[in-house]
């Protein structure tokens, strides 16, 4: 029994040694937690790569204070997220907390950044309502809504009237369907059915059956980057493409993370995005080139983008601000416009959500590579989900 | 000394236990900025004893014990959230919950092997994890449940920033059920449990009810994990679908492998030291720590526990064939 | 519909290859191995690094997935496995799921965290529609029957095997009771090693087949594992026809809950698995006097 309460009495004195954490004061700090692993830390590695990519190209001090980036795993469990934010702010003193790969990771740390006034800065989760869930929160990935009306514009001068719905079972996915669905409706296109694929999914085939058995005249898709591999081979392999039925989508389907490696299944397939690897920009062409040379050839993909925008919004508010917390880093957020990597943009004041142009692309080989080519600008689209 | 004397000496509290619970309520005051994580440990450590209870003591390998974690919790929050905001009401109401639960299900894990078992109860917590998904109106679904704000404890304590007066819930929540489940083990009713997982067809001989001990253990179990379930919900605000996921439940049967089953101290040193390992792996490299942990595992049951915590026993193999 | 059941088949199937090593391991040394999965992500992973690097056909990489997991099954056997055999079932578990932690985070480190993408060779690429237009319409995906052909070619082979050579005596008797059979001079050490290479070597054909269809990434060991065991446990570990029959049931109910109830979809697995456990505990095919 006596060694037992040895082995508890040793880890108590453990934590007790782990108790010397610097204070360092004149550091601007900022709190990175991302997904590094779990299905979806490819979301994770792609938003440090172009954090880190940002400091290295912009160095590592602003506002008169050196930076000092705490890169955290919550492994995608929001009470994970929850509590790393929770000692980050309480314990690292940070200026800013970043990330979020996904709602629910999110929305759990909104109440936290209200609470302890730290500006919250959400560079992946696409689900309208984060942005409501807290006044600390600014966005620079994307608003779900923005990419689902944009295509249920085109949709229909494009001779698509009659849709099926097949999106993954959670906020983005839902949200996807539900603006699409209304804009859709609205331009006088049907929407046949909405089918909702749970998270955890092996196997798409028998939803793609029920959308072949519905006979639409194109599918809409929404599945978290990952999962469109999986979705686009099962779809040719359903012959649906003979069958006569489209496959449209928002970009996650066509992420640039995994788009080259997808071949020939992918081509032609239209999606609407805020961001293409591909984007005609001096600034994206730069970007793009340092990524892949930081990364062992990695392509960027909207993830990264988010990230990079990100820290641009971090790095120009601390400047302003001189380092600067709370109530005033996050006012020097808001309003911020600018040239990124996908074009134009800026974050709202009053929503403090990203407002950028949306793109129509289309699935093309260039030079021997698959890329996402835009062929139809919408500019300056505001989130939908929150203009109520 | 006979049996009698000699079980009622192991029912005493030890002077070292003591020293042990003073230490751990003074920890959330004296290592103020871990309160956070001591909160955590604590809620895991509870769990951690309700699955000894089953595993240690009666035999039973479940890998869906987060089913009681998970139902306590969501009770707990939703109870908070549409009825009432008190933490010890809902408290109650998730342990409650859950033991309703354990009752139903215990009726599940009476026959069968060890596999049998394991599916059946892993079964059961992924029945719950698509339930709770489905009823997404209620449940927030894969984005998980928001808009949990708790009362102050006893109508007094906000529940802080800083974590403080969660950590110290949390412990006495600990404390109180860990009373309870010791009183329960060193009862004649926790003798037959251990008759029943040394030899249970000799149990049965000598007149012991097998299937209702059982039921009995696995519904108090269930109780424990759904108070567990019930401080997490409540010191985070949050409810979400992977609290039902198999990694919960298997997180914490690792944590009683770590420690060591059929000592209700083996939850809480295995909690402890897996979390602080879990802890400083994942700062040095947060995207490879499952590798180092598999790796410590692996080593742990190769090993056996006994000798690695006595290092000068590693190269001795061949004289000394410890048993773990 | 019938083409929901032909699904439903070809997913079934697969399953059974990758779940049947575990089957026998678990009949012959009791030994619970929940890094099974690890050895189908090797052959998975094997396959798409050398199709895509190396440009090897595919049908030749599907036999060097099989012996490249048999290999590392044969070697960890004899390494870290068989000081387990006489440990509890709990120790089992806590080592073979750190194992798996271990394959995750080197797949990971390896191969990077994305889904892999297999490019198929165009012949498998077809489809072919019997009955069209009508209800009873079945499309075949032609890469759905190259897997069901495989794996019934495997298990008609495996069968073989099992009934109609000295191996499998010599394997069943080990099965049925080891101290016994190397009581009459059965090299049992011998038996469990070729066992345990032939069953991981199947679980990476399986990954290999199945990266098309069920993808490839790291975390295939811990999301797959529940359904191999589930086969386990309602196939029963003393057959072969057990947990193919419960794979084959498994298959069915996945697809067919999917498309008629998609909400609760792997609801319908899990609630007919306990059912059945409730109802036959030792699995639903038991041969007579086997060890449960």
């Amino acid at each position: 029994m006596q060694k037992r309460f040895f082995l508890s009495a040793v880890a108590l004195g453990l934590l007790a040694a782990h108790a010397g954490t610097a204070l360092a004061q004149e550091k601007f700090k900022i709190g990175l937690i991302l997904p590094m692993t779990g299905p979806f830390a490819s979301t994770g590695k792609q938003i440090e790569a172009a954090a880190r990519l940002y400091i290295a190209q912009n160095g590592d001090a602003v506002g008169g204070k050196k930076v000092e980036l705490i890169v955290k795993d919550d492994t995608s469990a929001p009470d994970v997220t929850k509590r790393i934010a929770q000692e980050l702010v309480v314990n690292e003193k940070v200026n800013v907390l970043a990330g979020f790969g996904l709602t629910p990771l999110a929305m759990a740390t909104a109440p936290l950044a209200t609470q302890s006034k730290t500006p919250m800065v959400v560079m992946a989760a696409a689900t309208s309502s984060i942005t409501q869930a807290s006044p600390y929160v600014v966005r620079t990935s994307f608003a779900l809504p923005q990419a689902a009306v944009a295509l249920a514009d085109w949709a229909p001068n494009n001779g698509i009237k009659k849709v099926v719905t097949l999106v993954a079972d959670y906020g983005p996915g839902i949200d996807a369907e539900k603006f699409f669905k209304e804009r859709l409706t609205f331009n006088g296109g049907q929407v046949l059915d909405t089918l909702r694929v749970p998270m955890r999914n092996p196997d798409f085939a028998p939803f793609l059956q029920k959308v072949r058995d519905l006979k639409p005249d194109a599918v809409y898709v929404f599945v978290p980057s990952g999962a469109g591999a999986a979705l686009m081979k099962q779809f040719a392999e359903r012959g649906m493409d003979k069958a006569g039925i489209k496959l449209i989508g928002t970009g996650d389907i066509t992420d640039d993370d995994i788009l080259n490696s997808m071949g020939d299944v992918a081509n032609g397939v239209v999606t609407s995005h805020h961001y293409s690897a591909s984007h005609n920009s001096p600034l994206n062409k730069k970007f793009v080139a340092a990524f892949e040379k930081a990364n062992a050839g990695l392509r960027p993909n909207f993830m990264a983008v988010g990230g990079y925008d990100g820290m641009r919004v971090i790095y120009e508010a601390a400047k302003v601000t001189k380092g600067g917390n709370g109530e005033a880093l996050l006012n020097a957020m808001k309003g911020q416009v600018f040239e990124s990597p996908r074009g134009p943009m800026f974050i709202d004041a009053q929503t403090r959500d990203v407002v950028h142009n949306i793109y129509i692309r289309k699935v093309e080989k260039v030079g021997g590579q698959l890329y996402n080519q835009e062929f139809s600008t919408i500019p300056d689209v505001k989130d939908p989900g929150k203009t109520k | 000394m006979n049996a009698q004397t000699s079980l009622l000496r192991a029912a005493r509290w030890q002077p070292l236990e003591l020293v042990f619970w003073v230490l751990a309520f003074a920890s959330p005051w004296v290592l103020a900025q871990h309160a956070l994580i001591i909160n955590e440990i604590a809620i895991v450590a509870l769990f951690a004893v309700s699955l000894d209870l089953v595993l240690g003591y009666t035999g039973i390998v479940s890998l869906g014990h987060a089913a009681f974690l998970g139902f306590g919790a969501y009770s707990a929050a939703l109870f908070a959230k549409h009825i009432h905001p008190d933490p010890l009401l809902g408290l109650l109401v998730g342990m409650a919950a859950a033991t309703l639960l354990g009752a139903v299900c215990s009726l599940s894990i009476m026959r069968g092997s060890d596999l049998t078992r394991l599916m059946v109860t892993l079964g059961t917590a992924l029945i719950l994890l698509e339930l709770a998904n489905k009823f997404s109106d209620l449940t927030g679904g894969a984005d998980g449940l928001q808009g949990v704000i708790m009362g102050p404890l006893l109508g007094q304590f906000e529940f802080d920033l800083m974590g403080q007066t969660s950590a110290w819930y949390s412990l006495a929540v600990l404390l109180v059920l860990f009373v309870l489940a010791r009183r329960l083990v060193h009862a004649p009713l926790g003798a037959t449990l251990k008759a029943i997982r040394d030899n249970r067809l000799r149990a049965m001989a000598i007149g012991i009810p097998v299937t209702a001990r059982l039921a009995v253990v696995y519904t108090v179990a269930a109780g424990i994990a759904g108070a567990a379930g019930a401080l997490m919900a409540q010191t985070t605000g949050f409810a979400s679908l992977d609290v039902f996921a198999m990694d919960r439940s298997a997180d914490v049967m690792l944590m009683l492998a770590i420690g060591g089953v059929g000592w209700l101290y083996g939850g809480i040193a295995g909690a402890v030291a897996f979390k602080l390992m879990y802890d400083v792996i994942a700062n040095i490299t947060p995207q490879y720590w499952t590798f180092w942990m598999g790796l410590f595992l692996v080593v742990l049951v190769l090993v056996g526990r006994e000798r690695l915590i006595r290092p000068w026993t590693w190269f001795s193999a061949a004289r000394k064939e410890g048993q773990s | 519909m019938l083409t929901l059941l032909f699904d439903g088949v070809a997913y079934g199937m697969l399953l059974f290859i990758l779940a049947v090593g575990l089957c026998v391991t678990m009949g012959l040394m009791n030994f619970i191995n929940l890094a099974h999965g690890a050895f189908a992500m090797l052959g998975g992973y094997v396959t798409v690094a050398l199709m895509q690097h190396h440009g090897v056909p595919f049908l030749v990489c599907l036999p060097l997935a099989f012996l490249a997991s048999a290999a590392v099954g044969v070697l960890l056997e004899r390494t870290l496995y068989r000081p387990m055999y006489q440990k509890p079932h709990l120790d089992q578990v806590l080592f073979s799921i750190g194992l798996a932690f271990m394959a995750v985070a080197s797949a990971d480190y390896l191969m990077g965290s994305q889904q892999q993408i297999m490019q198929l060779p165009d012949w498998l690429r077809g489809r072919t529609e019997l009955f069209a237009d009508t209800p009873f319409v079945l499309g075949m995906g032609h890469y759905r029957l190259f897997i069901i052909a495989v794996c019934a070619a495997l298990t008609v082979g495996l069968q073989y095997v099992l009934s109609a050579t000295r191996f499998g005596s010599r394997l069943r008797a080990s099965v049925d009771d080891a101290r016994a059979a190397s009581g009459l001079g059965i090299n049992v050490n011998v038996v469990f090693a070729a066992t345990f290479a032939v069953g991981s070597g199947l679980a990476g054909l399986g990954g290999a087949l199945g990266a098309e269809v069920l993808g490839l990434d790291p975390t295939f060991p811990l999301k797959f594992m529940v359904y191999f065991l589930i086969v386990v446990a309602v196939g029963g570990t003393t057959s072969i026809t057990g947990p193919l029959l419960a794979a084959l049931l498994l298959g069915i109910a996945d697809v067919a809950g999917k498309y008629y109830i998609p909400k609760l979809g792997a609801f319908i697995v899990y609630a007919l698995m306990i059912a059945i456990l409730i109802w036959r505990p030792q699995g639903l095919f038991v041969r007579q006097g086997g060890k449960s």
